[in-house]
């Protein structure tokens, strides 16, 4: 009746102890308590958070000239912020939508954190482009709204206008994605919870959940539509995002390279991330069993392949300056390797291209203490990605007396080190008023991917091969895991 | 809900549940209701449902972004205020194209998400009947509409239950104004 799986492949649900109650038990556990440890990190990123709300006041207040723009770099740390981030968020579509088109089951215990880290990215990156109107009250007019004069629209052939419908689009798909797996969740923390107002809450939060078979056919029918509009639509995304540079005529800038360039770059950096939140969030909420060090090394692959592509995307680009004969192009990467920011360039090679390298290793790929180092890399590498193309490719244009160098102001330190803490804190709130983890779709592959499972097919199949003359085909599986007890 | 009198019957296994289904519906009684924790596979096969036809309402409402998104550019760009954008042509079809894409997923996706919440009933604040609270966590029901059945047929459909393997068979009957 379930689809076949291999029984050689590890479970994706660890544990014997585990039915449909534990399940329950395990994932609506965290809502049900407060940590301190959840607590002191809440009232860190709210501060940080506030800071943020703080920095950029200021800059509507005073301008833009608080930050460290200055004629030449126009473009710095908030469209490398408003990338970077992004780039970060396209992770969660890839695992909710292009991975379930794909039938990976290993996807169910990490979707609907990653989702969540979608929504909470794209708020952070949409943050950046819209302060950086500097007359942000403007901001309604990147829309084509009726206006009193002419009425002038927007330019219909600009990337930049792509961009807006891009983000805004990308934005709320993902929110209806994540929220319509939410709704039968909620159901369940709802029928589970004692108080009055607990229940009210979550029953609002549910939409009215029931669970009948005519609503579970047409969330599944749902889901599978919204995975196969999310899964163009997340490549169109940041296709759209490296429009904005490949369609200008500033070197290093303008290349055919850059769309599946960017969106590799995107899905390596987002991985990167989702690993970093949930080896915190499966330690802080102990969720081992649901987040296996199988989904780590199965998220592993995924960065080193994109990583891989990454690299190559490099040394493309580099080749093609130089093959192109064309003199300002040469430059540009001559000065990205040897010039004045050589050294976001060595840190960009080293973190992107370089350590990931170190998951071609199998012990290292399921080694928690190296996966999480190596995340932290990619994140910073991805940054420094993002720096070198927009800022080194600025500093030295075409005039060499307009050459120039950026230094951050403590405002651009401010919005930056604060919209991480904004991100981080809407991921707490997240995290402990909400499943992290999608608990009807776990329970969907509990029957196929589990250890129980597992063991109990193992043990029919070792039944019947008793009276079939000795044949121990399936034996072999018998100590299921037992090396990953990490 | 017309009766506020059910039969309730709880299993705890998704296979014998799917079996019960079956068996029940060979023997021509009517299913009212039947609720699971998950989307079990071959459910609604099972109790005879056909297919939605929610796909079909992704695809109009993507067919209308499609359609809008390149009227109104055409729209501005031709007739209302044409404007010449670096030597560009009047009506560049390639540069529509990003625009389009977007509005098309972008109407699919929220017509689609509006219709399924429409069809299923669900909004904030919707009380919806609880026939059993187990049934988001663990337990995999069958209901069945008391109101227009004799007591003699409810105790045929119980020991059914019983014997297709259900963990428990209940009534369930709601109160007037039965909250959460």
């Amino acid at each position: 009746m379930h689809a076949y799986e291999s029984e050689f492949r590890e479970p994706l649900i660890n544990g014997l102890d585990k039915n449909y109650t534990k399940i329950t038990d395990d994932l609506v556990a965290p809502t049900e308590r407060i940590t301190p440890m959840w607590l002191i990190a809440t009232l860190i990123t709210g501060a940080g958070a506030c800071f943020f709300v703080f920095c950029l006041t200021w800059t509507v207040w005073f301008g833009i000239g608080t930050w460290g723009l200055n004629k030449t770099i126009g473009w710095a740390w908030d469209i490398t912020n408003f990338v970077w981030w992004i780039g970060i968020g396209h992770a969660g579509t890839l695992i909710s939508a292009i991975l379930l088109l794909f039938r990976q089951r290993f996807r169910t215990g990490i979707n609907r954190a990653a989702e969540a880290m979608t929504i909470f990215a794209v708020i952070c990156a949409g943050m950046f482009p819209i302060f950086h109107m500097g007359r942000v009250w403007d901001a309604p007019f990147i829309f084509p709204i009726p206006n009193t004069r002419g009425p002038v629209w927007v330019n219909f052939n600009s990337p930049l206008l792509w961009d807006v419908f891009a983000i805004s689009t990308y934005f709320s798909v993902s929110l209806l994605f994540w929220y319509s797996g939410l709704m039968p969740d909620f159901g369940t923390i709802r029928d589970r919870s004692k108080g009055k107002m607990r229940r009210w809450t979550y029953n609002i939060l549910s939409f009215g959940w029931q669970g009948t078979a005519k609503q579970w056919q047409r969330f599944e029918s749902l889901s599978l539509v919204l995975a196969g509009l999310s899964t163009p639509l997340v490549l169109s995304v940041h296709t759209i995002v490296s429009f904005d540079f490949a369609t200008s005529v500033i070197p290093g800038w303008h290349t055919t390279i850059f769309p599946p360039y960017f969106v590799a770059g995107a899905i390596f950096s987002g991985f990167a991330m989702v690993e970093t939140l949930m080896l915190i969030s499966r330690k802080m909420f102990s969720l081992e069993d649901y987040i296996t060090i199988n989904h780590i090394e199965s998220m592993n692959k995924i960065i080193v392949l994109t990583g891989s592509i990454v690299g190559i995307a490099y040394l493309t680009e580099l080749f093609i300056a130089w093959y192109s004969g064309f003199m300002y192009e040469q430059f540009a990467f001559y000065n990205r390797i040897l010039g004045k920011y050589f050294w976001a360039y060595t840190i960009m090679m080293t973190c992107n291209v370089v350590t990931p390298q170190f998951y071609w290793i199998k012990s290292i790929r399921r080694n928690l203490y190296w996966t999480f180092a190596l995340s932290i890399f990619v994140n910073i590498g991805m940054w420094f990605e993002r720096f070198v193309i927009i800022v080194t490719s600025l500093a030295d244009d075409y005039l060499p007396s307009s050459w120039n160098y950026f230094s951050p102001t403590w405002v651009d330190w401010g919005i930056y080190l604060g919209s991480i803490s904004v991100f981080l804190f809407l991921f707490l709130l997240f995290s402990r008023f909400f499943p992290t983890i999608a608990i009807a779709e776990v329970k969907a592959i509990f029957r196929i991917s589990s250890e129980v499972a597992k063991v109990e097919r193992a043990k029919a199949a070792n039944s019947s091969t008793a009276n079939n003359g000795g044949f121990v085909g399936l034996q072999a599986i018998g100590p299921l895991n037992k090396d990953d007890k990490n | 809900m017309e009766s506020n009198k059910f039969v309730v019957g709880l299993w705890d296994h998704e296979e014998v549940y799917l079996h019960a289904i079956a068996h029940i519906r060979a023997k021509g009684i009517e299913i009212y209701e039947s609720l699971t924790p998950f989307p079990v596979h071959g459910l609604e096969d099972a109790l005879g449902y056909r297919q939605t036809r929610l796909h079909r309402a992704a695809f109009i409402f993507g067919a209308t972004g499609t359609t809008l998104a390149l009227t109104f550019m055409t729209w501005v760009m031709t007739y209302n205020y044409p404007l010449n954008v670096g030597g560009k042509p009047y009506w560049p079809l390639p540069s529509f194209i990003p625009i389009t894409f977007e509005l098309t997923v972008l109407f699919s996706a929220w017509g689609m998400t509006l219709t399924y919440l429409v069809r299923n009933k669900l909004w904030p604040g919707r009380v919806p009947p609880i026939f059993d609270k187990r049934t988001t966590d663990d337990r995999f029901a069958l209901v069945f509409d008391a109101g227009k059945l004799t007591e003699d047929e409810l105790n045929s459909i119980r020991s059914i239950c019983k014997t297709e393997g259900a963990v428990e068979v209940k009534d369930k009957v709601f109160a007037e104004n039965e909250g959460l």
